[in-house]
């Protein structure tokens, strides 16, 4: 065979046996070899010489991991992403996080150290090694134990490893080949294939995330939730005559704490008839203010100037500070705001009818503060 | 009058007579290899017709919505929350013989631990069914996981549903990968047993080329402890989170603090139930009975006196709470319980759960089969009673007289109720066609003189 040699495989009878080669081995200075059994044997790791597995640190390490990064990510959504108030408990209820971060503590330790495990520890997946599939490993995987010396040991050499497993009751003693073409040693996760494979992997998922969250999730039947035997405001239906789902009440209803307004359209019976009924105490004229500055000063401008925000994609309306305006009655402001005039639209529906008594007191405030007399210096 | 005495030092043979690795291989793996019998195919029909059922069931509601089971104001808790909590249960059975029995280093658990991990996948699998279908619209579950959405909304972490989400989610997750990767090892067996080139390439990918090398199984095992010594807390963590689902709320005869202990025994001991009734049927049908022995049912029997008296024990503590809290509710809902109308399944838990195991003092009916089995059905029929009388009782009458109803499922609660057994046996006996129901490495371990012995 013009394979290169991997190793030299040896039995043994039992797991005495097999301590005793192993120490033995250790003693005629071989580094390079393994012990092969189908299940773990107590106490060879220590005739090995191995030093204690270090995967605790590694568990303890992802273990950290999952706990400040589950509360952190808890802490950063109830504190600044979004905080709610839920129960009447602080945003910050670290009680309620214990569960949630001890979970992902045992999450994140126990696959993180199992992946750690299998990719750095045990190098697997790899199943091109030179011993798969010979005769020794087909009896170490069922009832054999064994040892392997393999030929990259600084002692090894062929006639003396064979001599001194027999030496140490060694059965079966075999030589194990490689095909140095079968046999990959580059770094596999580096590899294009496996990189062009985990590409690959991520897109299908990413994509396949994608379309189950945002299409599937609104697909039929999925979204039958969307569709009921209801109907909704504004929404057409066919059920009835005039195709419209809304119904108008029935000519003449009132609605509660509602009167309808008698002067539309009568502004001098307005101004005879109407009486400011609020009287201008600083809480009315507050409101007036918000009401104000809410519906009214977009086109009559903060003061009452005429001077709109609306930067002349609107006409400008007339100042309030008019002498027109100053001498008219109460009822008259509140008639044009209730009613509307030229292109103004009735603003009945936006403001109270109370509001738009605050707003005519505002108004009335807005006029005097700003012409002011002589008279008031002194 | 003799007293004979007995060595504790010596520490007993886990398995009964003279056995050898490789008889171990092959019978184990006999099932893996043979077309299979026509009690399988029987036995496959019956379970299969079952989930059948259930798939059934689950289209119906899918389709219609919840108003086909038979939940409504005040029971909105009903079969779905009793089968979930009753499900999640039988999978702690499983994670406790995996890994508390292996950290209090009891060997017989050697034998049984991989059949009971199955299982505690498979129960979780069932229990997942239930909350899913629960929340009306189950194929929008990713609104149950904190992501980023176009919504700008999280979850909400101070509920005990969404920790439920992340106890039984995690709990899933690590039982698989515990049940992995004590898998490995068995299947690099099978890979060098099988001649079958097909199964040969599947074991391979699946072993991921273990070469039962002891460099490797000297971090194995760090691992496997490690491992154990997280599922140990998370088994107790999952049925403290589930009862937290009703312990954290008002409703009276749920607002207590026992139940964290309480739950967590229930489920143990209705899992080992289960555990023990499988491994009954499995032992007889596979011939395990020399590794999987007497002795084991019978150390299985003692933890279900143990765990149904914790359990008994926790009954009375909780009716002496509700007269001693002075709390009418709570004193009314412990008195409905009993001789309401319910009462019928309140007997019926108390004498499955209380009363039959008490039989396993006596020696003779620990160690006879017919027997332990039967009282293992009953204790997983008083456990799912249990549930039922928990959350059934309490919703059905809390405070206001006038709010008070009658629960009675649908014909379709029952259907997924019957498919969700179904799944579960299903997957048990594909489990034992394609994967080893005995730990081939842990069971070689404890076979006489497996272990090398004590050297200076």
């Amino acid at each position: 065979m013009g394979n290169p040699l991997h190793s030299i495989t040896a039995l043994f009878a039992s797991p005495d046996a097999l301590v005793h080669a192993v120490q033995e081995t250790v003693k005629a200075g071989y580094t390079r070899y393994d012990v092969h059994s189908p299940y773990p044997i107590h106490g060879i790791g220590h005739s090995m010489r191995l030093r204690t597995s270090p995967l605790g640190y590694f568990a303890l390490a992802f273990g950290l991991l999952g706990a400040f990064g589950s509360v952190g990510l808890m802490t950063w959504i109830t504190l600044v992403d979004y905080p709610l108030v839920i129960g009447g408990k602080p945003f910050w209820s670290w009680p309620a996080f214990v569960p949630v971060a001890f979970e992902l503590t045992v999450l994140s330790a126990s696959v993180l150290t199992v992946v750690t495990l299998i990719v750095f520890y045990l190098k697997f997946p790899n199943n091109s090694h030179p011993l798969h599939d010979t005769p020794y490993m087909k009896r170490v995987s069922s009832d054999g134990f064994g040892i392997s010396i393999q030929s990259d040991d600084p002692a090894f050499d062929e006639a003396s490893v064979r001599a001194h497993l027999a030496r140490v009751a060694g059965t079966d003693i075999a030589a194990v080949y490689y095909d140095p073409e079968m046999i990959d040693h580059g770094q596999k996760l580096f590899d294009p294939r496996f990189i062009g494979l985990l590409i690959g992997v991520a897109l299908v998922v990413s994509g396949g995330t994608y379309i189950a969250l945002n299409k599937v999730a609104f697909m039929e039947p999925f979204n039958w939730m969307m569709e009921q035997g209801k109907l909704k405001a504004q929404a057409p239906s066919t059920f009835f005559a005039d195709g419209s789902g809304m119904r108008t009440p029935v000519p003449g209803t009132v609605a509660r704490g509602f009167l309808p307004y008698a002067f539309a359209g009568k502004p001098a019976e307005a101004e005879n008839n109407l009486a400011n009924p609020l009287a201008p105490t600083a809480e009315v004229l507050a409101r007036g203010r918000t009401q104000y500055l809410t519906f009214c000063s977009p086109c009559h401008g903060n003061f009452g100037r005429g001077d709109s925000r609306l930067r002349g994609q609107f006409p400008n309306p007339p100042t309030l500070l008019s002498d027109k305006v100053q001498n008219w009655p109460d009822g008259s402001i509140y008639h044009v705001i209730t009613n509307g005039q030229n292109i103004m639209p009735s603003y009945s529906g936006q403001i109270g009818r109370d509001d738009r008594w605050a707003i005519v007191h505002y108004v009335r405030a807005l006029e005097r503060a700003q012409s002011a007399k002589e008279s008031d210096l002194k | 009058m003799s007293t004979a005495l007995v060595d504790y030092t010596r520490e007993e043979e886990v398995i009964a007579g003279r056995t050898t690795a490789s008889e171990i291989d092959a019978v184990v793996s006999a099932p893996l290899d043979r077309f299979p019998s026509r009690l399988w195919w029987i036995a496959f029909s019956v379970t299969g017709t079952m989930l059948g059922i259930g798939v059934v069931s689950i289209t119906i509601t899918v389709l219609f919505g919840l108003g086909t089971w038979g939940i409504n104001e005040p029971v909105s808790w009903g079969f779905d929350i009793v089968n979930f909590v009753f499900w999640v249960g039988i999978g702690h059975a499983g994670t406790l013989i995996s890994a508390i029995l292996f950290l209090l280093r009891q060997r017989w658990r050697n034998g049984i631990a991989r059949f009971a991990e199955a299982m505690t996948i498979f129960a979780v699998m069932c229990a997942s069914i239930f909350p899913l279908l629960h929340t009306g619209r189950p194929w929008l579950p990713m609104y149950l996981t904190p992501y980023p959405n176009q919504h700008g909304l999280w979850v909400n972490f101070t509920s005990p549903l969404l920790w439920d989400v992340f106890a039984v989610s995690t709990y899933l997750t690590v039982s698989a990968v515990f049940w992995y990767l004590g898998l490995v090892p068995d299947f690099a067996t099978l890979r060098d047993r099988t001649v079958k080139p097909v199964k040969k390439v599947i074991y391979s990918i699946l072993s991921l080329g273990w070469r039962h090398s002891n460099r490797h199984w000297h971090h194995f095992e760090r691992a496997y402890l490690i491992l154990a010594g997280f599922a140990t807390p998370l088994v107790l963590s999952v049925h403290t989170i589930v009862s937290f689902d009703f312990a954290v709320s008002v409703i009276p005869g749920w607002h207590t603090t026992i139940f964290p202990p309480y739950f967590v025994a229930g489920a143990v001991f209705s899992g080992f139930a289960m555990v023990q009734n499988s491994l009954i049927l499995v032992r007889q049908y596979f011939t395990l009975k020399h590794l999987i022995t007497l002795d084991t049912l019978e150390k299985m029997n003692k933890v279900m006196i143990l765990t149904g008296s914790m359990v008994g024990y926790a009954y009375a503590t909780e009716f002496f709470i509700a007269w001693y809290s002075g709390s009418q509710f709570e004193s009314f809902v412990f008195i409905n319980r009993a001789l309401g109308p319910y009462a019928w399944a309140y007997w019926i838990m108390i004498s499955c759960n209380v009363v039959f195991p008490q039989l396993f003092w006596f020696k003779k009916i620990r160690r006879s089969i017919p027997a332990m089995f039967v009282i293992g059905l009953f204790v997983n029929v008083g456990m799912w009673f249990e549930r039922f009388v928990i959350i059934v009782t309490s919703l059905s009458r809390d405070f206001l007289p006038t709010s008070w109803g009658h629960y009675v499922p649908s014909l379709i609660d029952v259907g997924i109720l019957i498919g969700s057994f179904g799944l579960f046996f299903t997957l048990i006996l594909l489990f034992v066609r394609v994967a080893p129901v005995i730990s081939l490495a842990e069971i070689k371990s404890v076979v006489p003189g497996a272990q090398p012995h004590h050297h200076s």
